[in-house]
């Protein structure tokens, strides 16, 4: 009655990019904002795969989700490298405090 | 004993939403894919929802690693068993210890409080449900014809395959993702070394 389909994987993959925002929108804690950029990005490459997959053929797809990985976990370095200095300065990783360009 | 009959509650649902997955995937032609697609959707889903609506910050990294988790399983499903492979060990296995480093790090005082103010819930709520509602939308109004020239591949690729286009076609990619990993590192343990005051 129904098949797996380039459809569902695109509905799928926009409710993780709308929850992924909305957590990014919500958290108040900088590695809740982390968390919320982290699922965005893999909703971005779950369409990646699966263009790649029922459309476009080939390896496309598949290699853009690989560099989009390894983008994500540096920058997950870099930014929890940031919040550690920025726990350091506020004593918190509330991003509200976050309004003084002076460390 | 409340919390042993939250817990078989819990359990029970998940059973009958396996269930249920299984007689609609009888329906389907291919009833494995279904049934497989409906489950690592349905935890993926359900994961990023947890992320949002959960107010503790460990129970949302917990909830982030299966959905990486759920993830990878539709990159297997999609014949990407290389990226699987890769997303279960760089991102379940590396970034998420990382986030959880980092969570401890960052210290659970009792006196700093992260719940969002009413007008943030509001709004976050309207961000997510207006995205999701526009998205879906546009794409289930399209009809996404495929590439001219392209055929798709309904088979998985091989890691040797992935190996020769990484330093064939997606050379130059590829050495400049190693030199910006190379930076990171430098970045990042420039970044946290302790600061001296």
């Amino acid at each position: 009655m129904y098949d797996v389909g380039l459809a569902h994987y695109l509905l799928v993959s926009t409710l993780v990019f709308a929850a992924g925002v909305a957590t990014m929108t919500l958290k108040r804690n900088a590695i809740g904002v982390l968390i919320g950029v982290e699922l965005v990005l893999n909703a971005a490459s779950i369409n990646f795969v699966a263009f790649g997959h029922y459309r476009a053929g080939g390896l496309d797809g598949q290699i853009a989700a690989v560099f989009v990985i390894v983008l994500a976990a540096a920058e997950a370095a870099v930014a929890l490298a940031i919040f550690l200095n920025f726990y350091a300065l506020h004593a918190t990783v509330d991003v509200d405090r976050g309004d003084n360009l002076k460390g | 004993m409340s919390e042993r009959i939250r817990l078989a509650l819990i359990g029970l649902a998940v059973l009958v939403a396996v269930t249920l997955m299984g007689l609609a995937a009888l329906l389907s032609s291919r009833p494995l894919e279904a049934f497989a697609f409906s489950v690592f959707a349905g935890a993926l889903v359900t994961s990023a929802l947890a992320i949002v609506l959960t107010r503790d910050i460990v129970r949302s990294a917990m909830w982030l690693m299966g959905a990486l988790s759920s993830a990878a399983g539709l990159y297997f499903l999609l014949g990407a068993n290389f990226l699987g492979v890769v997303q279960l060990i760089v991102y379940a296995g590396g970034i998420l210890v990382l986030i959880v480093f980092g969570v401890m790090l960052t210290g659970r005082s009792p006196f700093l409080r992260f719940d969002p103010r009413p007008a943030e819930t509001a709004l976050a709520a309207l961000v997510g449900v207006l995205l999701f509602a526009a998205f879906s939308a546009v794409l289930l109004g399209s009809a996404w014809p495929p590439l001219p020239g392209a055929v798709p591949v309904r088979q998985a690729a091989t890691v040797r395959e992935i190996g020769r286009a990484l330093l064939t076609d997606y050379l130059l990619p590829f050495e400049v993702v190693s030199v910006l990993l190379l930076a990171v590192m430098i970045g990042a343990a420039y970044l946290a070394r302790p600061v001296r005051r």
